[in-house]
């Protein structure tokens, strides 16, 4: 794997991943320069992935910045989950770089994942397994408790909390760290409605109080055109990428989603004036 | 401390020497087979548990071979069973269990018939390898078992962070830094460490025994890693004792009462759990 790392200044123009090849014909438009604040928390430039031998993802380039929320979309199996692997870290990629900020605290809330019942975990125990070294108190855990909306949850074995409690209980251990960089997979999942709703809104306002970056993977499409500030659309290698009303007006998109999804460039008004900047 | 720890030995087990020294052979032992075991079981390394013990066999024989100190051997051997299949499963050409039964069944018969190919080899060295030999335990392997104890739970103790975390997901703990293969070496080669160990004390048939079943006993017991770790080491101390004990008034080989005995424990938490704690748990909720 070849990993550089960034140094903390902005980076020089010069060193922006080349445009990438997207679908035939529909080369990505970099369009104009958009007022690049802070250097990239990390990126991902031509990456490649192989499990045994099988490509699941080609050719991919990715960024997120200080303060961004950058979702990836697209079919299941698309290779969506691991493309967010490989940029904190957990795949190494076949071919082509990922770059991390250096000593980039990453908080990564997977997919909930199976644990062993013979393994006895309360709550409390498993955030002060994760957290950064001055936040393993109670006083800490019981407020990122609360966040996530688990109050007073702590004590409970974390085997016995529904799949969505459990994946409330991974975000707060990912805010636990303190992180730089958040990487949410499908974070929505288990949650209905309601609980989607309040999880996004505590991301939306972890993200303006902490200027956190956050990468994320979901198949919620309001939500996403309506919070991103950046869309990647994935199937094999990224179809198309930018802000959502760029991405849902694009062939590829609509083909995978359907063209009929009017909310979206709707919601994708609602966007702060980050919209705009770049096109698929 | 140590002496109040012999005395108070020499009370429950009789003022006989070998009694006190079998007795604090099995304490060392279960001082660093409880908290390793709990990884074992939480692992799902049981099976791997074996394969390792079975190749010390060979080992032991060819210590003997080439003159060198049985635990040696079957430490080296160990290891490098070990090593391998933990290398092979991760490659994953075989299904993990399939492999562990070729390995762990081939270690014992080719140990089995290396040891009746050594000329110099007595005839009771098959049985005190399979078996244990804690009664007849020197003062030296008592250094060796104690040393190897501390050495074991000091690593685990050192890593004890990076292991859990290891253990609980392994991408988790590669996201936060960690790297989860390098906590995997450091098991897989504890537990070759613990075989050589507790090949004195139970034998090599009954060393899985002292990983799991401690660990087992003290899962109902225990709402944190932690706390089933201690009583896991707790139960494997009082299981040494009460099986020593009980090896002498029925005059049965103490290896294998020791493990009875941790057994008998394991079926109190466990039944207890399933009367008592169902029932906590349903006012609780």
């Amino acid at each position: 794997m070849i990993e550089t790392r960034f140094a903390g200044e902005r980076r020089a123009d010069a060193d922006e991943p080349a445009p990438r090849v997207g679908a035939p014909g529909q080369a990505p438009l970099r369009g104009e320069q958009p007022c690049r604040a802070a250097a990239p928390l990390a990126a991902a430039e031509a990456l490649s992935l192989a499990y045994e031998g099988r490509t699941v993802l080609r050719d991919a380039s990715l960024t997120v910045r200080p303060g961004e929320l950058v979702t990836v979309i697209g079919p299941n199996g698309g290779g969506k989950s691991s493309l967010l692997k490989a940029i904190i870290g957990v795949l190494d990629p076949s071919a082509g770089m990922v770059a991390r900020r250096a000593a980039l605290r990453v908080g990564y809330a997977p997919q909930a994942f199976a644990l062993d019942r013979s393994l006895p975990l309360t709550v409390d125990r498993f955030l002060s397994l994760g957290a950064a070294a001055g936040r393993r108190m109670r006083p800490a855990r019981d407020a990122a408790l609360a966040t996530v909306g688990l109050p007073s949850q702590g004590g409970a074995p974390l085997a016995s909390l529904s799949g969505g409690e459990r994946q409330r209980a991974l975000l707060a251990r990912a805010l636990l760290r303190e992180p730089e960089l958040l990487a949410l997979d499908e974070p929505t999942q288990g949650l209905d409605h309601r609980g989607a709703a309040r999880f996004y809104e505590v991301i939306e306002e972890l993200r303006r109080r902490r200027g956190l970056g956050v990468l994320m993977v979901s198949h919620d499409l309001p939500f996403v055109m309506a919070a991103s500030d950046r869309v990647y659309c994935v199937n094999g290698q990224v179809l198309c990428e930018g802000a959502p009303r760029q991405v849902s007006a694009h062939p590829e998109y609509r083909r995978l989603f359907g063209a009929g999804r009017g909310a979206d460039a709707e919601a994708g008004e609602e966007v702060d004036g980050q919209e705009g900047r770049r096109g698929c | 401390m140590l002496t109040m720890l012999i005395d108070a030995l020499a009370r429950a087990l009789g003022s006989f020497d070998f009694m006190v020294r079998a007795g604090l052979a099995a304490i060392g032992l279960a001082l660093a087979a409880g908290p390793l075991g709990c990884f074992v079981l939480w692992r799902r390394l049981a099976y791997f548990g074996e394969a390792t013990a079975h190749a010390a066999l060979l080992g032991v024989a060819l210590g003997l071979a080439w003159s060198l100190p049985a635990w040696l051997g079957a430490l080296a051997t160990a290891a490098v069973m070990a090593l391998a299949v933990a290398r092979f499963s991760a490659s994953g050409r075989f299904a993990a269990d399939g492999l562990l039964g070729v390995f762990a069944h081939a270690g014992l018969a080719l140990g089995l018939v290396a040891l009746s190919q050594i000329p110099n080899s007595r005839p009771d060295l098959i049985e005190a390898t399979l078996f244990g030999q804690i009664l007849t335990v020197s003062e030296g392997e008592l250094i060796l078992i104690w040393g190897g104890a501390a050495l074991l739970g000091g690593a685990l103790a050192w890593r004890w962070r990076p292991l859990l975390n290891a253990t609980i997901s392994p991408e988790l703990a590669r996201a936060e830094g960690g790297d989860p293969e390098r906590e995997r070496l450091l098991l897989t080669l504890g537990v070759a460490f613990c075989v050589a160990i507790a090949m004195q004390v139970v034998g090599l048939l009954l060393v899985t025994a002292m990983l799991l079943l401690p660990a087992a006993a003290a899962r109902p017991l225990a709402r944190t890693p932690e706390r089933m770790a201690a009583l896991a080491a707790l139960i494997g101390v009082v299981g040494a004792v009460v099986g020593l004990q009980g090896a002498f008034h029925f005059d049965a080989p103490a290896g294998p009462s020791i493990v009875t005995a941790i057994f008998a424990a394991f079926l109190a938490t466990t039944a207890g759990a399933a009367l008592i704690g169902a029932a906590r748990l349903e006012r609780r909720a």
